[in-house]
């Protein structure tokens, strides 16, 4: 499967980052690309539990492709949810069943930011997508 | 002027994760172990691991053995009057547990039991849960803006429905010494039963439970230095004789039929199944060796090397202190920067502090604030793992602007 535009762009500006401090400041442009939600839609159905910060996800379907937007209060975790995103969006819900996100974020040079212990929560906004496009 | 911990050789693990580039800043969650405790532990594996206090054989009775010592060990670490004083639990919540359970008999609904406003959860929801089992109102005393609780309020609030007063002695997120001598005389004069959380407190200093005055002392093994899977419940004899017998089965049994039961009176009595024993062992080794230190030595030491914290973050420009620390620890925020963002930085740079709301969301919801960053210190932390903290954080203030 090749990679959406923007989930390539990422890839190719993320591979290049040497160090921590690149990758952070990466990280925080690629936030800004994050498309704002609404008030009405920072609403506690769309609330994500388990994460540190406050994280708010939607998804629609049009053409049995899924789309997300989502919103953070912390600047790191919004980058993070963009390349989440950028990688997922347009895809089929059996598709996102099957992606493997882990590799993803790996290469990225990203995979810390998954490890269980942290709590920033994109595994669990993850598991929020896969959940909305199952019900469909 | 160099800050150098005399017993950071004494914990293995500092050595092994500064060269992974790890600067260990989070012992209040839990703390390193000493060699001491190790080699204890690994000896009692070694040499032949038994069940305790219910076989003829040589390994039971070794094992017994060290498995008493550690509670005579315990009972004169917190000058308690006797042995038998002091339960063994699987840690510090469920002990808390216990008492909630075990006490249960002793409220009537409108009566009241009194806590404090920066309780951790594991001294907040079972008294919450035990208030909703049985229509009790679970009073709250409020603090001040040092981190302390208020005893002008506390005194008009703890009162003749005061049945029971369950109070932290040292904040886990503000790092404050609460005024238990007051409070604690304030519920003894109106009849209460008293419980100090001492899963702080018990690591910075010693503490005498009898002039303490308190009926009940709970602190856990992982945070003292010791093994984890470990509590200990510290209870003067007569109010432990209160307790209703919680959890059933193993030894804690005297006679069993198929009706009915009878049990043993405590320590044993509230110590059902296998006991933690290599844990219970391991405490043992660990006291041992802090009883070896000089303590005043300690404290001089902590009490610097907190110094240089607040004062390092003091110094910072949009860095605010939560509350005033005594002991240990310091929590704070970074105005305009979101906490998660910044121990996501920190972590980046191998700084091993928390963020959050550090199991005590109430306190946090009276501060009106989303989490902090908590930077908790032991005695093996040194000048050297301050700075890298700074450094750290300057490091990470710079890219977050």
């Amino acid at each position: 499967m090749t990679l959406p535009a923007a989930a390539a762009e990422a890839m190719q500006r993320f591979a290049a980052a040497g160090g921590w401090e690149q990758r952070a400041r990466l990280l925080m442009q690629w936030g800004e690309r994050l498309e704002p939600l609404d008030d009405s839609e920072r609403n506690e159905a769309n609330r994500v539990q388990g994460c540190e910060s406050q994280v708010w996800l939607t998804g629609t379907q049009q053409d049995g492709l899924w789309y997300y937007r989502a919103a953070s209060e912390a600047r790191l975790l919004r980058g993070l949810l963009t390349l989440l995103i950028e990688r997922v969006n347009g895809l089929s819900a059996e598709e996102l069943a099957t992606l493997d996100l882990t590799q993803w974020f790996t290469d990225l040079g990203l995979a810390r930011q998954l490890s269980p212990s942290r709590s920033n929560g994109l595994m669990a906004v993850l598991r929020r997508m896969r959940a909305l496009s199952e019900q469909g | 002027m160099a800050l150098t911990s005399p017993w950071r050789a004494d914990f293995p693990a500092i050595s092994v994760l500064e060269a992974e580039g790890q600067t260990y800043l989070d012992s209040a969650a839990t703390a390193q172990k000493p060699q001491a405790l190790m080699d204890r532990v690994y000896g009692y594996f070694r040499s032949g691991a038994a069940n305790v206090h219910r076989a003829q054989h040589l390994p039971s009775e070794r094992a017994t053995r060290a498995f008493e010592a550690t509670r005579e060990t315990t009972a004169r670490w917190l000058n308690a009057s006797a042995d038998d004083e002091i339960v063994f639990t699987h840690g510090a919540t469920e002990a808390f547990n216990l008492l909630a359970y075990g006490l249960e008999a002793q409220f009537q609904s409108g009566d009241e039991l009194v806590i404090s406003a920066l309780e951790h959860h594991a001294n907040l929801l079972p008294w919450q849960q035990l208030a909703r089992r049985k229509g009790l109102r679970l009073v709250v005393l409020p603090i001040d803006a040092q981190g302390r609780v208020d005893l002008q309020v506390a005194s008009g609030l703890i009162g003749p429905r005061t049945r029971l007063l369950a109070i932290s002695q040292l904040s886990n997120v503000l790092g404050t010494w609460q005024p238990l001598t007051e409070l604690i005389a304030l519920a003894r004069s109106v009849g209460a039963i008293t419980v100090v959380d001492g899963a702080q407190g018990i690591v910075h200093g010693r503490h005498d439970v009898q002039a303490l005055g308190c009926d009940f002392y709970v602190f856990s093994s992982h945070k003292l230095y010791g093994p984890e899977g470990l509590g200990v419940l510290y209870g003067r004899r007569d109010r432990l004789r209160m307790l209703e017998h919680w959890q059933f089965g193993g030894e804690m049994v005297r006679h069993a039929r198929l009706e009915d039961a009878d049990f043993h009176a405590p320590p044993m009595g509230l110590e059902a199944g296998t006991p933690a024993i290599g844990a219970v062992i391991g405490l043992g080794a660990t006291l041992g060796y802090l009883g070896g230190l000089d303590a005043e030595a300690v404290r001089r030491h902590e009490s610097a090397l907190l110094d240089r914290l607040c004062q390092g973050l003091r110094q910072r420009t949009g860095v605010r202190l939560l509350g005033e620390p005594q002991a240990a620890l310091a929590s704070f925020v970074v105005e305009g920067v979101h906490n998660a963002d910044l121990a996501n930085l920190l972590g980046e740079q191998g700084i091993a502090v928390r963020a959050g709301q550090h199991c005590a969301m109430p306190l946090y919801q009276s501060l009106e604030l989303g989490g902090a960053i908590r930077v908790s210190l032991a005695l093996y932390n040194d000048g050297s793992d301050l700075d890298r903290f700074f450094a750290a954080l300057d490091a990470a203030r710079e890219i977050l602007g």
